[in-house]
């Protein structure tokens, strides 16, 4: 029987299952394996925050979704066209999601009455009508492949375990993906334990054959190549863009990086992959708390390494007061907040984006802070470069905010040559420093920066602080002129900054009726929301602010270009609110708080419904 | 070892080359002054050279410390001077870092810290000032007051049972422990000799006279006419002797130390022998702090050598770098499936 190969443009994928699954890692194999065709692609997970939910049931679902395409990719997708559903739990929990006339795939072997009932259907769907209008292929991937490793030495629990490889097999055949880099993985991941790595492969293939073989299916999809720009690509997370970033930028500025972190879900991936990293010369300090996390950094900083700390939401809210310390004494560091829903632990897996308000404004006192914001994966690589290089020119700590999103999201990355990557010129000032007066640890280059002096130089002992300091000399005080000119000075310093952002890009017309204005990984929906109304013919114009704090020198004369403005964003308007202080003028909003990203359709919508 | 080995004479430090030209500001009488300056005398004999010390500092009286030392010095948030001197050793492990904090700072918001950092055996120093009180807030108790103590915050008595901070150190199996007075300028000296020697974490409790707010706290020990009753100075591989006229001396009975007169039943060979390798003869000493029917102990508790964590992390780092080569950003940003677009 010949089958029929279908050109499509995209197709959004999702795989769910119970947690203990491998859904993840079967979503990431697919994604790899997407990768090297050459699609463009965005993936994101979505996981309980219970390391092991009972068994079966609704809270136990994990999924992970990835669109690709063969243009330019923005979003993971709204809707997915194929759903795969390893058990009765996830199909509930996943169908309302499902694309009018999707695709499901389903292990009917996991259809048994007590998962059933655990996941609250009253007759199994696989066999009555409640998915007519779906293409449903009931499979029954356990049974297949026991039989398939029938000879295999793995235990029944074992061999169980591969049926997410079958039904990775089964999606390879079905969109045409490749199944070598998979084979390989295996073989390298399960080195010392051959059995398992075959067992796995061979329910790869055995998923991957029965696509081919049997009759249930007639059609597989083909999806080109994407026209990226020229160059080498890999798929990459944003967790681990920022840990490359990290120790990019600090060989490029010649430097030591230092790491104090204390693990927290959605950022510890960034403290694993950093930690891995010795040869590089990485210091991954894992400290006792948050608070130890960032001083240590502090600390490091001071001796003269480029210094770092990662964290989520209530990590970072421990971290606040030295946060302040590191901005009274005016030194270097790289402050990560991979967001996630709050308040207090919130929803630890879920994305949201409402740390806007803490990372620019939450400290005691006048603490003005740079904020750069990633906004896709790839992006976290530059951010954090950035951050890092900013932080060192102008002696600053520095905030980025990722998101959950973003973090545990992929999705390519043009691999940049190490020699585009800007240089980062640091000075340590050396013994001449030292004036008739003595040495100034307050003085300021035409940036604002203050000496970063490094204990062990001769002759420039000094001491630095949390109190108040004297502009100067550093000695501490409390007068009043000084407290007003020292904090004037804070201010300038972070203003600044303004310099170094590049002119904001406009997606549209540079004037209009509408501006949206996004910040960090609302990018992509908005993106595409922003090119299917344009297409639509609306006057609609979009911007994204990677700079959150200072503003872009351009963001004013943008805005009073346009009409209206909207803001979308995952907070109850927390970047509406500071930039209609800003722009003093009306802004709408569009806002979500449902641990989940924006569709980009909602966004549409919104634009619709503004400009009637 | 941290420091920069060099010939102390060639050094040529004195104890001017760490006296800073601003004014030292605590009250008059405070005990801190004293320690001040038998560190300054100390450090010039070290054998480090003075761009090479690091002083760290919480937040209380005792925390002005560094901007009265003429080194580097960070003075920095309440409780979090261990950890900010973790990453000052880790950054740059030839600096001699020096931790300074008071019990309220290093073991009530900063407890944390501290087992932490005695845990890890980073080769620090820290020097506690321990006042049984909040000094800088004017007068509250701490987690080192004694119960029943009244303060502003506890009018009625305390009802905190309080902490032997040594005792903590020991428990966080701190690999040097020591204890001084703010008054006995010679012990200091030398605990302060031994802390910088010793590789590793060095903890040294320093008893420290608040006169504004706890005068008199350690009368007994601080007053040189019954000092000598009532404090035993512990010298490694010698009897634990003490009193004016060396005549008592510390027994083992039913398992608990026990005050003896010497020259009728008992002579110094029946005597406890230090031994500050030996964590139950540290541990007995800890214990008869607060046992009004023995002495409190003074001296070197405990030194022992254990492998510290700047070593190993550095050393790791080598041995990483031996196997994999020294990373470049091409072997990571190659570290996964790549493909090209032509
Ligand atoms: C986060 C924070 N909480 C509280 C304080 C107020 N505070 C400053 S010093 C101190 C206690 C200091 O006591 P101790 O460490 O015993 O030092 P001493 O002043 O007695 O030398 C407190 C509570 C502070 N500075 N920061
Ligand atoms: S309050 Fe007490 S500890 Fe503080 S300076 Fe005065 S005497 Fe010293």
């Amino acid at each position: 029987m010949t089958k029929k190969v279908v050109r499509i443009n995209e197709a959004t994928i999702r795989f769910a299952g119970d947690s203990g699954d491998g859904m993840q890692l079967t979503g990431t194999r697919f994604t790899e394996a997407t990768a090297i065709v050459g699609n463009d692609l965005k993936t994101i997970p979505n996981y309980p925050s219970e390391i092991r939910a009972p068994l079966g049931t609704l809270a136990g679902v994990s999924a992970f979704q990835l669109m690709f395409g063969s243009s330019r990719v923005f979003t993971p997708g709204d809707i997915p066209d194929t759903l795969v559903a390893m058990n009765p739990a996830a199909l509930k929990v996943h169908l309302k999601d499902l694309k009018k006339g999707g695709t499901i795939l389903a292990n009917a072997n996991a259809f048994t009455a007590k998962n059933l009932k655990m996941a609250g259907w009253e007759t199994n769907p696989l066999e009555d009508d409640t998915l007519n209008g779906f293409t449903v292929y009931s499979m029954e991937m356990s049974k297949l492949v026991g039989k398939a490793l029938e000879d295999s030495d793995l235990t029944s629990k074992g061999i169980e375990r591969t049926k997410n490889m079958f039904a990775l097999g089964v999606l390879f055949w079905m969109y045409n993906r490749p199944v070598e880099p998979t084979e390989t993985w295996l073989r390298k991941k399960f080195g010392k334990n051959p059995a398992i790595a075959e067992a796995n492969i061979t329910a790869m293939k055995t998923g991957y054959n029965y696509g081919e073989t049997t009759e249930i299916f007639t059609t597989s999809y083909a999806v080109e190549k994407a026209e990226l720009p020229k160059g080498k690509y890999r798929n990459i997370t944003g967790n681990v863009a920022v840990a490359y970033g990290l120790v990019a930028a600090a060989k490029k500025a010649g430097k030591e990086l230092f790491l104090g972190s204390y693990p927290i879900t959605p950022a510890s991936e960034i403290l694993h992959t950093l930690s891995g990293l010795r040869n590089f010369g990485v210091k991954t300090f894992q400290a006792e708390d948050e608070i130890a996390g960032i001083t240590s950094a502090i600390g490091a900083s001071y001796a003269g390494d480029l210094a770092c700390t990662t964290t989520s939401g209530p990590g970072m809210a421990l971290k606040t007061e030295a946060i302040g310390l590191a901005i009274i004494t005016e030194l270097p560091l790289v402050i990560i907040n991979v967001q996630r829903g709050g308040p207090s632990t919130g929803m630890p897996t879920k994305m949201e984006q409402s740390d806007l308000f803490q990372a620019v404004l939450g400290r005691n006192s006048d603490a003005p802070i740079p904020v750069i914001a990633a906004q896709d994966p790839a992006d976290c690589f530059d951010c954090a470069f950035e951050a890092a290089r900013v932080a060192l020119k102008y002696m600053t700590p520095v905030i980025v905010l990722s998101d959950g999103y973003l973090g545990q999201g992929s999705g390519p990355w043009q691999i940049p040559d190490p020699k585009d990557l800007p240089e980062i010129k640091v000075t340590h000032p050396d013994p001449s420093a030292r004036g008739e007066d003595g040495f100034m640890p307050y003085a300021r280059d035409e940036n604002e920066a203050r000496p970063w002096a490094i204990p062990g130089t001769k002759g420039l002992e000094h001491r630095i602080g949390g109190l108040e300091k004297e502009n100067l000399t550093g000695m501490v005080s409390q007068d009043p002129e000084n407290h007003q000119l020292m904090t004037d000075i804070r201010a300038r310093k972070v203003q600044k900054i303004t310099q170094e952002i590049p002119a904001l890009e406009i997606c549209g017309d540079s004037k209009g009726d509408l501006l949206v204005i996004g910040w960090g990984s609302t990018h992509g929906s908005i993106h595409v929301a922003v090119e299917r109304a344009r297409k639509a013919g609306r006057s609609v114009s979009h911007i994204h602010l990677r700079w959150v704090s200072p503003y872009p020198a351009d963001l004013k004369t943008i805005c009073d270009s346009f009409d209206e403005i909207l803001i979308p964003e995952v907070n109850s308007g927390q970047l509406s609110l500071l930039l209609r202080a800003e722009l003093l003028r009306p802004i709408h909003q569009l806002n979500k708080v449902r641990g989940e990203p924006f569709r980009a359709s909602e966004i549409e919508n919104k634009i619709n419904e503004i400009l009637g | 070892m941290s420091e920069t080995i060099q010939g102390i004479e060639e050094l040529n430090l004195t104890r001017k080359d760490f006296v800073p030209s601003n004014e030292v500001r605590w009250c008059p009488g405070c005990g801190d002054y004293s320690i001040l300056a038998n560190m300054q005398k100390t450090l010039p004999v070290l054998g480090v050279k003075k761009e090479n010390y690091a002083f760290i500092s919480g937040i209380g009286c005792s925390s002005r410390f560094p901007y009265y030392m003429d080194t580097y010095g960070f003075h920095s948030i309440h409780g979090r001077a261990p950890a900010i001197a973790s990453g000052v050793k880790l950054a740059n492990p030839d600096l001699a870092v020096w931790v300074i904090t008071g019990d309220g700072d290093g073991f009530s918001i900063g407890g944390n810290h501290m087992i932490h950092v005695l845990r890890r055996n980073i080769d620090l120093n820290i020097l506690l000032f321990n006042n049984r009180i909040y000094g800088l807030t004017k007068g509250q108790y701490s987690p080192t007051s004694q119960l029943g103590m009244k303060t502003k915050s506890s009018p009625f008595g305390s009802i905190d049972r309080p902490f032997n901070p040594s005792a903590v150190a020991l428990g966080a199996n701190a690999t040097f422990i020591a204890r001084a007075l703010d008054v006995d300028g010679k012990g200091l000296q030398e605990n302060i000799k031994r802390a910088q020697r010793h590789k590793g974490a060095s903890f040294i409790e320093v008893y420290q006279n608040c006169v504004i707010f706890n005068d008199g706290e350690f009368s007994d020990v601080e007053n040189k006419a019954t000092r000598p009753d009532s404090a035993l100075f512990v010298v490694h591989g010698e009897p634990m002797i003490f009193g004016k006229e060396h005549d008592k001396g510390i027994i083992m009975k039913d398992n608990h130390p026990k005050v003896v007169s010497l020259g009728g039943d008992w002579s110094e060979k029946d005597l406890l022998v230090h031994d500050e390798t030996n964590s139950n003869i540290t541990n007995l000493l800890l214990e008869m702090t607060f046992d009004p029917l023995n002495p409190t102990p003074f001296g070197v508790l405990r030194a022992i050598e254990a492998p510290t964590y700047d070593e190993l992390l550095h050393s790791q780092i080598s041995d990483v770098i031996r196997i994999k080569g020294e990373g470049t950003l091409e072997d990571l940003f190659y570290s996964g499936d790549v493909w090209e677009i032509k």
